[in-house]
């Protein structure tokens, strides 16, 4: 009977690594606050305060009962930033899974086989890479027209490219080490040297990129309701409320400057969560 | 009596990582003569690298540090001199050669530029001409046509890139040359070409060189004195007849030469060394190699030990502290 | 006289290249008899690790036959060769690129067995991980590590014990002591040569270190270029080296002994000339000291000059 040894969890190792980058910390404490806010809002705030428009009460700067003011139709600004909180974390969430799902397994398929297969997808991908996306963006939802679904459409396809080109090469420099010929030599099957051997080693590249591209489409988002082409009124989105409030920010800056640190905090809570990941995955690179 | 070039007393270095401290080098002595081929022999992880790059002061920036002991390179302070001073050094006065010539090379500029470049650091007054000149010099010096000085690394085989390493290294005629393993990465016959060639290099410049390497028949072949490092520290100094030849040897260096495969016997099993070379992060206590030495005795469980000089020899082993040797350092 | 375990004859790899057909092995004989090793030696680019890959397949030669015990398994289909794969195993040169890392010490040994269904109770298999484990002498306790927390030695020695997972009966070694110290690849090569006699394996023991091929072969080839220069048997080839590539090697190996030391020798001048499309005659003729013009007339043979000893040099 052989005694019972422990694995040492690598998810272990990497925490205790990310702990100790206070910056990266920092993100993620952030980040976990906006995501609760999210989910939590209506135990915060009714979704009602954030829509309803009391005129009387409009272009009030931040007071004891609206703590960020309210906007120029009188709706509460904190109640809207609550809710636009859920819609940037969502769409950015949604996109970037649907992206990171259909360019895997675009950019699997070409780094593994390879030759011809890898030339043609890749083509493909270069194209799309070429286009802006703002400008993709902008094309889709014109095309298709705006709403939740469109936006979500428009920004994926934007970002498939990218995640396509993380995992090809990703797979191209793994595929060529020796633990994969050791594998081929026991006579494992093409999918067992994929799922088992390649991807495990590929996740942490491609987790990294993935935080980091949150951040740009939260972004993204807020820049597509800027020009109009976001999401519907009278949903409240932290870009929308950007574009509405620019005409008075002269003398109601609240109206431009909360939105705006919204936005800042988010992407930048992501941000240094990504970078922080990268180092804690990745020691080497640190140095 | 020959000059000292180099002398370095008590070194120790530590990297601070996230892991912990490792203490790479611990209490080094160590003298070069103007001139001498030293060879270092050790095994990984016993601090030979360190110990080059600390000559420098070229390891890590935020990780590695030194926190005690002298070094002197022809009289200066190296351990304090200012970054400025140690710029003037570098490539000049003393050089490097590292393990691995594909990645020691920058593969987007020319061999000839890269030659040049250490030239024009150190010589602000030449003409290009007179560099240019001197490239050619370098690259026929060690066996490159000059015709060549405008390709780059990557169209030249393994043993060509490291001589142009050494080109490099040499450019400035430096006193002092490091050579960390530098053959180790190459075939055995174009081993031999270039530690011929270095060694020829040697007798024109009258340079004094650092051989760092595992393998004891290099040694042999090209080395004036040998220094035997293990955990970080010289355990075994002496010329070349001493480490080969003499009765009195630290049990590492019996037991590294046991473990290499004789081509003149018929043996039929190694002898290797038992165990491992210890965590430099944990490094056990008394003498760093007990737990591994067959002739290990109570004391070298707790107690360190000195120096034992005889003539040229000296060996840090209890075992010879008390059969009447010259004088205990 | 037995049959050999394995023999290739005029085993052919060529590699497409932008200039040109790359001639990795050319026409290459050999034959190991069972419970012996052939040492295959030569510098880098002689096709020697293209060799021991070809002749598992893992590589699929353009050329020649390779002979299991007879038959030519280069006719053989898939799911054949998924049966021969459990008697012929590689053990790797390099300790960190050929282990996953994200595998525990115990997922990796294990790993052939899985694929190849040798055992199917989970309790079998964690027995035979822990008997592997012992036998290459790994602790126990490093049953659940990775990797990265072992040294290059106690690495190497789970490739050993991947490599023997299922049993095989042929070794395939590719440098695996390159790239350890001196004091631990002794170690290991004691261990290889006690689990030869301990199991009958037969080893094909690729390196380009001379001096650590004598002690574990009993017949060692000199490859050059991708053919075979010289073979013999192991103190033959020390004792009376023929072929002028062979003496040259010789000669190079840097000896740990003051005796030689300022011994000027006939030194080989130049490098490895390219493997593209080779001109015909001998590939070292460029850099032989004792070349003649008929060495690069037309493409030699190896001739066997003395009991066991061949060569393919015209001086002979």
């Amino acid at each position: 009977m052989h005694t019972q040894y422990k694995k040492k969890s690598k998810l272990k190792s990497t925490w205790v690594r990310f702990k100790k980058n206070r910056l990266a910390l920092f993100g993620l404490c952030m980040l976990i606050a906006l995501i609760l806010v999210a989910i939590f809002a209506n135990f915060i705030v009714s979704y009602d305060t954030a829509i309803t428009q009391v005129m009387a009460d409009r272009l009030q700067t931040p007071n004891a009962q609206h703590i960020f003011g309210t906007d120029q139709l009188g709706r509460d600004m904190f109640a809207r930033i609550i809710y636009g909180a859920r819609t940037s974390l969502f769409v950015g969430l949604l996109t970037i899974i649907i992206a990171l799902t259909f360019g895997s397994i675009i950019g699997a398929v070409a780094g593994y086989y390879g030759g011809k297969i890898d030339n043609v997808i890749m083509r493909f991908v270069d194209v799309l890479m070429a286009i802006p996306s703002m400008l993709l963006a902008i094309s889709v939802v014109a095309a298709l027209g705006t709403g939740l679904v469109n936006i979500v459409i428009a920004m994926s396809v934007s970002q498939i490219p990218r995640f396509a080109r993380i995992v090809r090469s990703s797979i191209l420099s793994i595929k060529g080490q020796e633990f994969i010929e050791a594998a081929k030599a026991c006579g494992s099957s093409d999918a067992r040297i994929i799922f088992k051997h390649i991807i495990p080693n590929a996740i942490g590249p491609i987790i990294v990129q993935a935080t980091l591209a949150m951040g740009t489409m939260i972004l993204t988002v807020s820049s597509l309701s800027f020009v109009g082409l976001g999401i519907e009124p009278p949903s409240p989105e932290w870009g929308s409320m950007l574009a509405e409030g620019k005409d008075k920010m002269r003398y109601f800056p609240h109206l431009v400057t909360i939105p705006g640190l919204a936005i800042i905090t988010a992407v930048l809570s992501l941000n240094l969560m990504g970078d922080g990941l990268r180092d804690a995955l990745d020691p080497r690179l640190k140095n | 009596m020959a000059d000292k070039l180099l002398e370095i007393k008590d070194l120790s270095v530590e990297y601070h990582t996230d892991d912990g401290t490792v203490y790479a080098v611990n209490g080094l002595d160590l003298t070069v003569e103007k001139g001498q081929v030293l060879g270092l022999v050790g095994e990984t992880g016993a601090g030979k690298t360190t110990m080059a790059l600390s000559i420098l002061r070229l390891l890590p920036e935020r990780i590695g540090k030194i926190t005690k002991g002298d070094i002197y390179l022809d009289g200066i302070d190296i351990v304090h001199c200012s970054e400025a001073d140690m710029k003037l050094i570098r490539g000049n006065k003393a050089s490097m050669i590292f393990q691995d010539p594909m990645t020691s090379l920058n593969p987007i500029l020319t061999v000839g530029d890269q030659i040049a470049e250490v030239l024009e650091l150190h010589n602000r007054d030449q003409s290009k001409e007179e560099i240019q000149k001197r490239v050619d010099e370098m690259l026929s010096l060690v066996g490159i046509s000059p015709e060549r000085k405008n390709d780059y690394p990557h169209q030249f085989s393994g043993g060509m890139k490291q001589r142009v390493v050494i080109a490099i290294a040499l450019a400035c005629t430096p006193e002092l040359l490091l050579a960390d393993e530098p053959t180790t990465a190459l075939d055995v016959t174009i081993q031999d070409q270039v530690l011929h060639m270095m060694r020829e290099l040697k007798e024109k410049l009258d340079s004094a060189m650092i051989l760092i390497t595992h393998d004891l028949g290099v040694v042999a072949n090209n080395c004036d004195s040998v220094a035997i490092m293990y955990a970080g520290e010289i355990i075994e100094y002496g010329r070349v007849e001493d480490i080969f030849e003499s009765e009195n040897r630290h049990p590492y260096t019996v037991g590294l030469f046991n473990s290499i495969p004789d081509l003149t016997q018929k043996t039929k099993r190694l002898k290797p060394i038992e165990g491992l070379m210890p965590d430099p992060s944990n490094l056990p206590s008394g003498c760093t190699f007990h737990d591994r030495c067959p002739h290990c005795m109570e004391q070298c469980k707790t107690m360190k030990p000195l120096a034992v000089t005889s003539g040229t020899h000296m060996v840090r082993c209890h075992l010879f502290e008390k059969s009447g040797k010259d004088t205990v350092v | 006289m037995n049959a050999p375990l394995i023999e290739t004859r005029n085993l052919k790899k060529y590699f497409k290249t932008p200039r040109g057909n790359l001639h990795a092995v050319d026409g290459v004989n050999l034959s190991i008899q069972r419970g012996q090793t052939l040492g295959v030696v030569g510098e880098s680019g002689c096709g020697k690790s293209t060799l021991g890959r070809s002749i598992l397949r893992l590589i699929e030669p353009s050329g020649g036959e390779v002979l299991y015990n007879g038959e030519d398994i280069l006719k053989w289909d898939k799911s054949h060769m998924r049966e021969l794969r459990k008697h012929m195993q590689l053990i790797f040169q390099d300790p960190y690129a050929s282990l996953n890392p994200r595998m525990t010490v115990s997922e990796i040994i294990s790993e052939p067995i899985k694929v190849c269904r040798t055992l199917t109770n989970q309790k079998d298999i964690n027995d035979k991980v822990f008997e592997l484990m012992e036998t290459v002498g790994l602790a126990e306790r490093f049953v659940n590590t990775y990797p990265h927390e072992l040294d290059g030695g106690r690495r190497q020695r789970i490739g050993v014990a991947r490599a023997l997972a299922l049993d095989p009966e042929f070794i395939v070694c590719d440098e695996p002591v390159s790239a350890l110290d001196v004091s631990i690849q002794a170690q290991i090569l004691n261990l290889m040569m006690d689990l030869q006699e301990a199991r009958g394996l037969t080893y094909m023991f690729i390196t380009h270190d001379l001096s650590v091929v004598k002690h574990i072969s009993n017949e060692i080839a000199v490859m050059y270029l991708g053919q075979c220069v010289e073979r013999a048997p192991s103190d033959e080839l020390f004792n009376n080296p023929l072929h002028p590539y062979t003496k040259a090697l010789l000669d190079a190996i840097p000896v740990p002994n003051l005796k030689h030391r300022g011994k000027e020798r006939v030194a080989i001048h130049g490098e490895v000339t390219s493997p593209i499309d080779p001109k015909p005659g001998c590939r070292f003729a460029g850099r032989c000291p004792y070349a003649k013009p008929e060495c690069t007339a037309e493409n030699l043979r190896l001739e066997e000059v003395n009991e066991g000893h061949f060569v393919s040099c015209v001086l002979y």
